[in-house]
């Protein structure tokens, strides 16, 4: 039997709202994958893309944005940022071969823990099927590249 | 070479425009300054020297050496490694070497891509589809090597260890003048270095901090390129315009010159203090002034900004986070 490819996903969660859902997922023992590994932040606004970036490059294969519904943000309207920067990022990303379907931004409130289990296990899905991003081997590859280790001669000229 | 007691010079060019090299020119006359405290030791646009005369140094024996242009082939590489063993401080001088610059947007196509463009087009006088060798034999047995083109660019501290760098595309020559005259400074004793690692010759903050024109709180709905606006403001802040401007994410040093005469920063002074990923921080910077909530309306806004790739990463794509396109590396 082939061994199945199981995606690492990093998952930003709002402290007011997804985080807390992913809570009540785990209260009430919804069942969802263990490929997503949820990292808190006091707001999706928090959420810079160079965070999105180095997990891309260190070996994620997928990044799940989570954050309050429109008009519910904890500090106005961070959310509404959050959704420009993502909108914003998948049109860079595939300019650089990372298809625009790897992050993803889903909204849930608190109360939404059965949905927000949903969207993590139907999001596992589709990052599966696309396959393992690879990243951080493609870029080991490149760094052994081209360059020869150089043999310096130290001889001093008389 | 004879020994006259003054510490020795080195520049070297390797995948770069030679703008750089202009640009030390520029100095003026400062340029009698560095003739007069240092020994040129190596310089290929300036004086004849071969590699094996760089070779045959001993090591650290070149104070100060300027590199610049990206690593874009063995070359290229060979050179970083040797003039980092010779040298005791080593500059990556210029946009090229420490972000990898305008050849670095190479780095969003695949090699196959780059050759097919120079020796393929329907402009090319190419019948026998003729492609360079890496080694050949010529017919009288001599043995040829060209040197290995490499996957992607990149920039010289990804190769080696680097000790100050300086940014600019090129370097504006006043900034080059104070670097010089700091560097004589300091081995006369009279003026200390910055720690390792520093960027020289630069400010510390964003361009939008150096330019002159009015700023308010910024809400734009529309994206538009230059030679669309019939009358730009000459005292309003670009962005505001509509215009697409880098200086948010941009390190000054340069003066904000190009704001200044109605050309949007495009950013060849690198990303400003403490920005990992100058493309994220142009996201980041435009995405807090878009003035829309709904996602149609923004993708609308967004088609404004039709490759976005190449206007956040047009420095600094070799030192990205992501660095190239997936196709630069897997070939095709």
């Amino acid at each position: 039997m082939t061994e199945q490819f199981e995606p690492i996903i990093i998952g930003f969660t709002c402290n007011w709202c997804s985080y807390r859902a992913a809570d009540l997922a785990g209260t009430a023992r919804l069942k969802y994958p263990p490929n997503i590994r949820l990292i808190r932040m006091m707001c999706s606004g928090r959420m810079d893309p160079t965070f999105i970036l180095k997990a891309l490059s260190e070996g994620a294969d997928g990044i799940l944005l989570t954050g309050c519904h429109p008009g519910e943000c904890h500090y106005l309207e961070q959310n509404y940022k959050a959704l420009r920067r993502y909108l914003m990022l998948r049109r860079t990303l595939p300019q650089f071969g990372i298809e625009a379907k790897r992050v993803k931004l889903v909204w849930a409130s608190a109360a939404e823990g059965v949905r927000l289990a949903r969207e993590i296990t139907t999001f596992v899905e589709e990052i599966r099927a696309l396959g393992p991003l690879n990243w951080k081997d493609s870029r080991a590859y490149n760094n052994g590249y081209g360059v020869a280790e150089v043999e310096v001669s130290t001889e001093v000229p008389a | 070479m004879s020994d006259n007691g003054k510490p020795k010079f080195a520049m070297y060019w390797a995948s770069s425009c030679g703008g750089c090299e202009i640009a030390v020119l520029n100095i003026s006359e400062k340029i009698l300054d560095v003739d007069a405290a240092f020994d040129v030791a190596f310089w290929p646009v300036a004086m004849d020297a071969k590699y094996k005369d760089v070779e045959a140094m001993p090591d650290k024996s070149i104070t100060l050496t300027l590199f610049n242009g990206g690593i874009r082939n063995e070359e290229n590489a060979y050179l970083a490694k040797l003039l980092r063993q010779k040298s005791v401080f080593l500059v990556a001088f210029g946009s090229c070497s420490s972000e990898g610059c305008i050849p670095g947007l190479a780095n969003f196509s695949s090699g196959k891509d780059l050759f097919d463009t120079v020796y393929d087009t329907i402009s090319t006088d190419n019948p026998e589809g003729i492609r360079p060798q890496y080694n050949w034999t010529t017919p009288e047995g001599l043995d040829i090597h060209i040197p290995v083109f490499s996957p992607t660019v990149r920039t010289l501290d990804q190769i080696v260890d680097v000790d100050y760098i300086m940014p600019g595309c090129p370097p504006e020559s006043h900034q080059i003048a104070a670097v010089v005259e700091l560097v004589i400074k300091a081995l006369n004793g009279e003026a200390e270095l910055p720690p390792k690692g520093s960027v020289i010759g630069a400010g510390g903050s964003t361009v939008c901090d150096d330019c002159p024109r009015e700023r308010n709180i910024k809400k734009i709905t529309k994206f538009v390129r230059i030679h669309q606006v019939e009358n730009i403001d000459p005292d309003l802040c670009l962005l505001e315009q509509g215009i697409l401007c880098n200086g948010p994410a941009t390190r000054n040093g340069c003066g904000a010159l190009c704001p200044q005469v109605n050309a949007a920063c495009i950013g060849c002074y690198g990303p400003a203090a403490d920005v990992a990923d100058y493309g994220a921080r142009m996201i980041t910077a435009l995405a807090s002034v878009i003035d829309s909530r709904d996602p149609e309306e923004i993708e609308s806004i967004l088609d404004g900004i039709p490759d976005p790739g190449g206007s956040f990463y047009r420095f600094n794509l070799a030192h990205s986070l992501l660095h190239a396109a997936k196709s630069a590396w897997v070939g095709d």
